[in-house]
């Protein structure tokens, strides 16, 4: 019987079909992030933040006289599924892309995009070599770099803290090992002493022997590199045991639950952050707009809208998708955004969205107004 | 004292901690293996589970206003119920009909099973981070000892030992405990002698469930928060100890379980917290090696 | 039918009660809030019922009728059928037509499911074929792609050339692995091939000076026909073809090897290692020559797989692909060469399918691996003995 042999191919195809693209009348901008695994509450917030914007754009008229069709894709942080998403972002055949999150999978998705010619605006791929390499010349990003992160984090840890010796420690994730290492070098190159630089294992069952290590060495400065919840679990053990060192980490661990879990342990922790945005009447606009739909702007939410805005005021004073036209306005040009007004240096860079030290202070994130040199 | 020996006193009380509770969750394994021959992979989840279901109720009693160490208790029997009834359903579900199986049958379908509990209390609950109520806050401080152990640390350990001691007694001395050990020797023949197999595989299941919940919530309290993942890690500790001290023995278990956890956390406290899970399965294969069957394990005779 | 109800309802009632904590209460201590939520649990009850009352409704019917468990018919009709020349064509014709016809996407996920065809095999003859249950498969995975982003962008070593040399690297450290297994039964050699496959995967993750650690080696050579330039359409058709030929060789290769005395003396070994050892077969050649053929597949693999993606970190290389990995060889018959292929396009091409299913993707993707050990615990293609058939002789005698 000849059915049977193309039973294999026909539901293969059926499958292909049923995954295919209907073509619409619509400019297509994708989002891609960790929209599910450990790491998706920092990426379900970015995107929410874009299709807000988005929804709100096309209810002023669209872009270029057409509506603003948002395309998110899921990479839960892994760099093979970064790729699929990827490629399943150029056959959608989107005009520019707002992601990825992580730093892993933005380095494996972005040969994909640069390969398709697409801009690309990362709201939280914080490692350097990202845009120092040189290598994609139409990536750019809205939150600065790890390296700049680890200067403030280092001056702060020198001239504020006035520490002499400093303990390290990371997640030994590609985020919190990539910065820890960085704060220590720059540590280094200031003279404090970095007394061990040591990786924890998230999820591990007990961090005890290595508190205990650390009160044995007696630092002035515990840097952590990585997220809140193994921040508040170490911060928490330290203070039970007696260790009286300031602590001090990245972008990572300022998230409410941050507070809210580390209730009395983490009153005066020190955290590096991107500017305090609060005052910005567009931030606590879009943060109300956000509120209305049960939705909180995260970590990256409000970068990840500055993102958009950015790309939309590009394309409209470009007035093409041209990914170079693209370029050139968003370097050349500045754009008020949820952070403030800012634009991109020839690396792809953000200019105007620096960094801030902030101190937990009566369960508040404070800012502490800390100026670079 | 001189500082190294404290030093090593305090070492030695953080490798004990962790490692009463690998051993705790080592005996869901091994009795298991003891009893079915079966790996049950999804035995971590029901270790999530149990925090969650801990977390669940120490979060109601804690609303309602009782006394935290009623909480406390309260918690964990509602942890222990409810994974042993998880534990009784995962192996009716999934173990059950693949009795006759070929080996790796049941194997590959506790991957499953573990896949679809951890997306389950996803979206049952959330992806996020949960806070656990600290119940160790009231605990008096130890003073001088204090130094050298957290008063948590001490509530860990005694658990642990006192429940140990129990489920030594129970396997020894009672009849339950006679009939475990029947079947996991012979089932054919403990079941012509009239040992309820069903019952007691249940039985066993549900067991190790519980203690696995009495790990989940000793454990959680200390970290102070939970999420779906925190059954991964454990479960691939737990089990490494397990077959370290020679599966299917339940001393082997405890025992594994210790020299686990104070190897990491010697290592982690000599040499680098980076490498202390390398450390960990060195000390297996090395073991393994020299002792095929495990520390404790029965070297089977394979007759032909 | 009045019990059956009853029992039906029973069931409802236990998975509610199982589900009443989870899904019914939804609490936060810190806001000092409590939900309790009904409809849910009505839902469980109500699901889980009517499923149970389904169930043994089908298992009380006369046996005959239960013909949806037989479908796949006796082993050697499906087998036949999949492999006949007819079908055969048809798939080849359509697998050497498909990436000039469908999106860079849809390629992109053909090569992926390739790729774990390619690993389904060469786990295959370690556990399927030699009866060897390998927990820690993905570590000889990660040794290929690490062999080749360290050896090209270190030593300048071209795609092809590396090629080779991380399979017989992998095959090395396969032989390495097998040499203090040798002792182990069946259970312990899991957990020491689980081990040694998170240590690998520990070791990538901290020797940072050498593998870059956590953020792993990116810029990666992507593989190239020498004097031809390619874009990137191109260069993705390139890959599709070339993960297309390593099937169809591990496959000949698979199928050869089955066939021959070093298969059957595997084989042998699956079934019972003692009596095995009594016909003279040698235990230590054997086992070692299975740890080393089964990894330097996954070598191979690897290197591939360091190519396509040109970024490659520890965090591809966990527990999970091996499990993953396994359950294709299981799933799919162990041994059988027809069902890795069957099975790796299952698991791998259905959760890139069901994504529209968003959340609930996973939950159905762990419940049908659960599902199909339990409806079919020998796999879909149950490994048949080699066959001989003495054919008829026509006419008188």
């Amino acid at each position: 019987m000849f059915v049977r042999p193309l039973v294999l191919p026909l539901v293969l195809g059926f499958c292909w079909f049923s995954t295919g693209l209907f073509a619409a009348d619509t400019l297509k901008i994708g989002v891609a992030g960790a929209l599910s695994g450990d790491l998706a509450p920092y990426g379900i917030p970015p995107k929410n933040a874009v299709i807000l914007a988005a929804e709100q754009l096309n209810q002023q008229g669209g872009l270029l006289g057409q509506q603003v069709e948002i395309i998110a894709v899921d990479d839960a942080c892994k760099p093979e599924m970064a790729t699929n998403a990827a490629n399943k972002l150029v056959a959608s055949e989107v005009v520019a892309v707002i992601g990825h999150i992580c730093s892993g999978a933005t380095k494996a998705a972005l040969p994909i995009y640069a390969a398709a010619h697409l801009p690309v605006i990362s709201p939280s791929a914080t490692s350097p070599e990202l845009t120092l390499d040189g290598a994609y010349p139409l990536f750019f990003r809205t939150i600065p770099h790890d390296a700049a992160q680890a200067v403030v984090q280092a001056d702060f840890i020198k001239d504020v803290l006035k520490a002499k010796t400093a303990v390290v420690v990371h997640d030994k994730g590609d985020y919190g090992k990539g910065l820890a290492l960085l704060v220590a070098e720059e540590l280094k190159k200031r003279h404090v002493k970095v007394l061990m630089v040591e990786g924890v294992t998230p999820g591990a069952v007990d961090y005890s022997a290595l508190i205990r290590k650390i009160r044995r060495a007696k630092p002035d400065v515990v840097a952590y590199g990585g997220y809140h919840p193994e921040a508040t679990k170490i911060v928490t053990q330290a203070r039970k045991r007696r260790i009286h060192a300031s602590f001090i980490s990245g972008d990572g661990i300022k998230d409410p639950s941050f507070l809210k879990i580390g209730r009395q342990y983490v009153e005066g922790y020190y955290a590096t952050s991107p500017r305090d945005l609060g005052k910005i009447r567009l931030t606590q606009q879009v943060t109300e707009d956000l509120a209305k739909r049960n939705q909180r702007p995260g970590n990256f939410g409000l970068q990840a809208h500055a993102a958009f805005s950015a790309l939309v005021n590009a394309i409209k004073a470009a007035q093409s998708t041209d990914p170079d036209k693209i370029k050139q306005q968003l370097q050349s040009q500045q754009v008020e955004t949820t952070l403030g007004s800012i634009t991109f240096d020839p690396m792809g860079d953000v200019v105007g969205a620096g960094f801030s030290v902030y101190q937990v202070q009566n369960h508040e994130f404070v800012d502490l107004h800390f100026q670079l040199k | 004292m001189p500082e190294w020996a404290s030093y090593l006193v305090e070492i030695f009380f953080s490798g004990l901690t962790r490692g009463s509770i690998y051993a705790l969750i080592a005996l869901g394994y091994t009795m298991v293996y003891g009893i079915l021959g079966l790996i049950n992979f999804a035995h971590g989840e029901v270790y999530m589970i149990g925090a969650f279901v801990g977390l669940i109720f120490a979060s109601l009693f804690s609303i309602m206003g009782l006394p935290i160490w009623a909480i406390f208790v309260l918690a964990m029997l509602a942890a222990m119920v409810w994974s042993g009834a998880y534990g009784y359903t995962i192996e009716q579900v999934a173990y059950k009909p693949l009795r006759k199986a070929p080996r790796l049958a049941p194997l590959i379908s506790a991957i499953g099973m573990s896949i679809f509990l951890r997306e389950y209390v996803i979206l049952a609950q959330s992806a996020d981070f949960r806070a656990f109520p600290a119940m160790f806050e009231s605990l008096p401080d130890l003073g001088d000892f204090g130094d050298f152990l957290q008063p948590s640390e001490l509530v860990i350990i005694t658990t642990v030992f006192v429940v140990l001691a129990g489920l030594f007694y129970l396997i020894k001395f009672t009849k339950t405990g006679r009939a475990m050990r029947a079947i996991a020797q012979d089932r054919e023949m403990a079941m012509l002698l009239g040992v309820d197999a069903d019952k007691v595989i249940s039985m066993t299941f549900i067991l190790g469930s519980a203690l696995a919940a009495i790990g989940a919530v000793l454990i959680s309290t200390q970290m102070g928060q939970i999420n779906y993942n925190i059954g991964f890690i454990v479960g691939i500790k737990a089990f490494t100890a397990a077959v370290l001290g020679g599966i299917g023995s339940i001393g082997g278990a405890a025992l594994g379980g210790l020299v686990l956890g104070l190897t990491e956390a010697f290592a982690a406290g000599y040499l680098s917290s980076d490498y202390e899970d390398v450390f960990a399965f060195m000390v297996l294969v090395l073991i393994l090696i020299f002792k095929p069957s495990g520390l404790l394990g029965k070297h089977h005779v394979e007759k032909v | 039918m009045k019990t059956l109800w009853l029992r039906s309802a029973m069931i409802g009632l236990w998975f509610a009660f199982l589900t009443l904590p989870l899904v019914g209460f939804r609490t936060d201590f810190l806001e000092k809030t409590f939900e309790f939520r009904p409809w849910p649990l009505l839902g469980v009850f109500a699901v889980t019922s009517l499923f149970a009352f389904g169930w043994s409704f089908i298992s009380s019917r006369p046996a005959e009728e239960k013909g949806l468990f037989e479908a796949f018919g006796p082993v050697s009709g499906v087998q036949q059928r999949l492999t006949s020349k007819p079908t055969l064509l048809v798939l080849l014709a359509l697998m050497l037509v498909l990436p000039l016809v469908t999106s860079g996407y849809q390629t992109g996920i053909l090569i992926t499911a390739l790729t774990y065809i390619v690993l389904g095999l060469g786990l295959n003859i370690v556990v399927g074929v030699a009866g060897l249950l390998d927990l820690g498969y993905v570590a000889f995975y990660a040794v290929g792609a690490y062999s080749y982003g360290l050896l090209s962008q270190q030593f300048d070593l071209g795609f092809w050339v590396v090629l080779p040399v991380a399979g017989v690297l992998a095959a090395l450290l396969g032989i390495l692995l097998g040499i203090p297994v040798l002792r182990l039964r069946g259970d312990y050699l899991a957990i020491v091939t689980l081990g040694f496959g998170e240590i690998i995967r520990l070791v990538l993750e901290n020797w940072g000076e050498v593998t870059g650690g956590p953020s792993g080696i990116s810029g990666i050579e992507k593989p190239s026909i020498p004097g031809v330039t390619l874009d990137f359409q191109q260069q993705n058709q390139f890959l599709y073809y070339l993960i297309l030929g390593l099937a169809f060789l591990a496959i000949w290769v698979n199928h050869r090897l089955q066939n021959s005395r070093l298969g059957r003396s595997w084989l042998a070994l699956r079934e019972d290692e003692i009596a095995a050892e009594a016909m003279g077969i040698n235990l230590t050649q054997t086992k070692l020559k299975a740890f080393a053929l089964g990894a330097f597949w996954a070598g191979v693999v690897g290197v591939f797989f360091a190519a396509k993606s040109s970024f490659i970190n520890p965090a591809s290389f966990t527990f999970h692909e091996s499990a993953i990995i396994l359950s294709i060889v299981v799933l799919g018959g162990m041994g059988s060469i027809v069902g890795v292929v069957i099975a790796a396009v299952l698991l791998i091409l259905l959760p890139e399918y069901l994504r529209f299913l968003q959340e609930y993707r996973m939950l159905i993707f762990g419940a049908v691996m659960v599902l199909m050990m339990v409806f079919r615990p020998e796999g879909l293609i149950k490994n048949p003995r080699p066959l001989y058939r003495i054919p008829k002789k026509d006419g008188p005698s």
